[in-house]
């Protein structure tokens, strides 16, 4: 099983399709770092407007923590955009390349390749996780230093700097659960088809209806809402809340985690029973 | 011929929807042998080789290979086959040696250097082992095919088409590799071909699919014994030969004549013995052209529909 997990991420890091999520995250992270270095104090002052009246502020708000959190909520909408770009391709590309054909003729199940596509398409989203709490996290204390984190939901919270990183750490360990269910889908989108682009567009198109669906204020709608996973993906963001909702976290991880264990049984059976006909 | 059974195929059948790609299909390969799997443009070859390989599941029917259950001991008897489906593909942005080392690993085999690179120098690409496959032509890919289907040593080759593509020499060498292998090194290949002098050439025995049904099976020379061949003979003194033709036995089995050509209807035994007949008779046979081989036996055999 090793082996095949290692020719996986061989194969998938020797494409150039799976790089381009990675430097689209660095880019836009240095990007957004930038920008924010030459005019970010101003965000600062605007949020902090009126309070400077009731309040005595020190210490360093317009730091590290603050950019990474800016970053992490930009960036967050798009990542499953770019991580279906090497999800769709796993099977789908064999597919299209004829390399089922090679593959499925060697002493190895089935069983045992689609999960080492799986286990190859978290180990990519936990690289490109990391890779963003790099980018985001990592320079941005580098270049702006640390302090408090000043966050702003529904009200504005200033967390103590010793209370910050591990707010960081919660939101991207949800962060990965989040995209591996995103990729898992474009998996099992990528066992159907022969073209990496089907899978890709049928990702993104399933993510975009169900968050329309989510927004209609009809009772059907919102009495599913919850159990579509688009609902479930964005709450790392409680980690950032005053008060830490875990049993909120714990539902909606395991209704994440539900759809993964789900998806991965269906693209298995599909897998194990399809004809190879590419 | 050894006698253990390396293929064993009993009723299988294989349908997509209201089509039948292969229907009842029976078939014998025996350790040692070189068979020849001979059928026209969709007669269901390339489905019953991806059933004997279990990419795709029969409709019904039973294979065994090694006298095992492809479908229940898989990966048992994929670890002692090397196969070529249809056109090799392999992964295009990775180099020959890479490729191979993939599949070398996925096969449990020795992925040494060493290895691979006796791999590419047996089909010739060892010079180009640093290049990455979609630079490679049609034929280069064959080659790099035979490659990762001999890598891990098996004992039955499967070869769907392995000449496709390739120049005269290339085929040539391709068909002298399958006789060493068979020959020197004992493999049992099942060779699916469209070329038939490449099988009549290279296979012991053969069958013959049409519409996915067998027609014919047996050893390559049984099967063209018992069939007559057209024979035209180039002789001096035309005259005088069919005179001597026409008072002989030799009468009921003529054809026709044109010019210095007498043509006949011959087995492969009679025409050694019609050519002898001349000599002794004194005249000059400068050719002997049959202008029926396989390729007409196939004809005959496939457009008939039957036996």
């Amino acid at each position: 099983m090793m082996t095949l997990i290692s020719v996986e991420l061989f194969k998938m890091f020797k494409k150039w399709r799976t790089y381009i999520g990675i430097i689209a995250i660095g880019v836009l992270a240095l990007i957004i770092q930038t920008a924010l270095y030459f005019t970010g104090k101003n965000m600062i002052d605007f949020q902090m407007r009126g309070m400077e009246d009731s309040f005595i502020m020190v210490g360093n708000l317009f730091n590290g923590y603050f950019i990474a959190r800016m970053i992490l909520t930009l960036l967050f909408i798009h990542i499953p955009f770019l991580v279906v770009l090497a999800g769709g391709d796993l099977l789908a590309g064999e597919a299209t390349a004829g390399t089922y054909r090679m593959i499925l003729t060697r002493p190895v199940t089935r069983m045992q390749v689609i999960t080492s596509k799986f286990i190859a398409g978290f180990i990519y989203v936990v690289v490109l996780v990391l890779w963003m709490a790099f980018v985001s996290l990592g320079l941005s204390l580098l270049v702006f230093g640390s302090g408090p984190l000043l966050s702003a939901g529904s009200g504005i919270v200033i967390f103590a700097q010793n209370d910050v990183l591990w707010r960081f750490l919660g939101a991207y360990a949800y962060a990965v659960l989040s995209m591996t269910t995103v990729i898992f889908i474009s998996i099992i989108f990528s066992s159907l088809v022969q073209n990496a682009i089907g899978p890709i567009v049928s990702t993104m198109a399933l993510i975009i209806v169900f968050l329309i669906l989510s927004a209609v204020p009809v009772d059907f709608l919102q009495n599913i809402k919850p159990y579509l996973f688009t609902t479930h993906l964005g709450q790392w963001n409680i980690f950032f809340n005053e008060e830490v909702d875990y049993g909120e976290i714990f539902k909606s991880a395991g209704i994440l985690f539900a759809h993964c264990t789900a998806i991965y049984a269906a693209t298995s059976y599909i897998f194990v029973k399809k004809d190879i006909l590419s | 011929m050894n006698s253990e059974q390396v293929i064993e195929v009993r009723g299988l059948s294989k349908k997509f929807g209201s089509l039948t790609a292969v229907n009842n299909l029976d078939l014998n390969v025996f350790r040692g042998d070189v068979f020849g799997f001979l059928g026209p443009n969709g007669a269901g070859k390339s489905t019953t080789i991806r059933m004997l390989l279990s990419l795709i599941k029969p409709t019904s029917g039973e294979i065994k290979i090694f006298g095992k259950s492809i479908l229940k001991e898989r990966r048992e008897i994929y670890s002692k086959i090397g196969a070529i489906v249809e056109k090799p593909d392999f992964y295009l942005y990775l180099s020959a040696y890479k490729n191979l080392e993939i599949l070398g690993k996925l096969s449990g085999t020795d992925v040494s250097k060493k290895k691979i690179m006796s791999m590419l120098e047996l089909v010739g690409l060892d010079k180009r082992y640093s290049s990455k496959v979609k630079t490679f032509s049609h034929g280069m890919k064959q080659r790099l095919g035979l490659a990762q289907a001999l890598l891990h040593d098996p004992e039955l080759i499967i070869l769907d088409e392995p000449t496709t593509g390739l120049d005269p020499q290339g085929m040539k060498e391709i068909r002298d590799l399958i006789i060493y292998l068979s020959r020197e090194k004992g493999k049992t290949i099942f060779l699916s071909s469209h070329i038939l002098h490449e099988v009549e050439l290279i296979s012991s025995r053969m069958i013959i699919i049409n519409k996915g049904s067998t027609q014919v099976e047996g050893t390559v020379s049984d099967l063209l014994k018992s069939d007559k061949v057209k024979v035209t003979f180039e002789l001096d003194k035309i005259e005088d030969a069919l005179r001597a033709v026409k008072d002989s036995s030799w009468q009921k089995e003529f054809k026709s004549s044109y010019n210095n050509e007498i043509s006949f209807e011959l087995t492969k035994e009679e025409i050694a013995a019609l050519n002898k007949f001349f000599v002794e008779k004194g005249f000059s046979v400068s050719a002997v052209v049959p202008v029926r081989s396989l390729e007409d036996y196939f004809l005959r055999i496939t457009e008939g529909g039957s036996k």
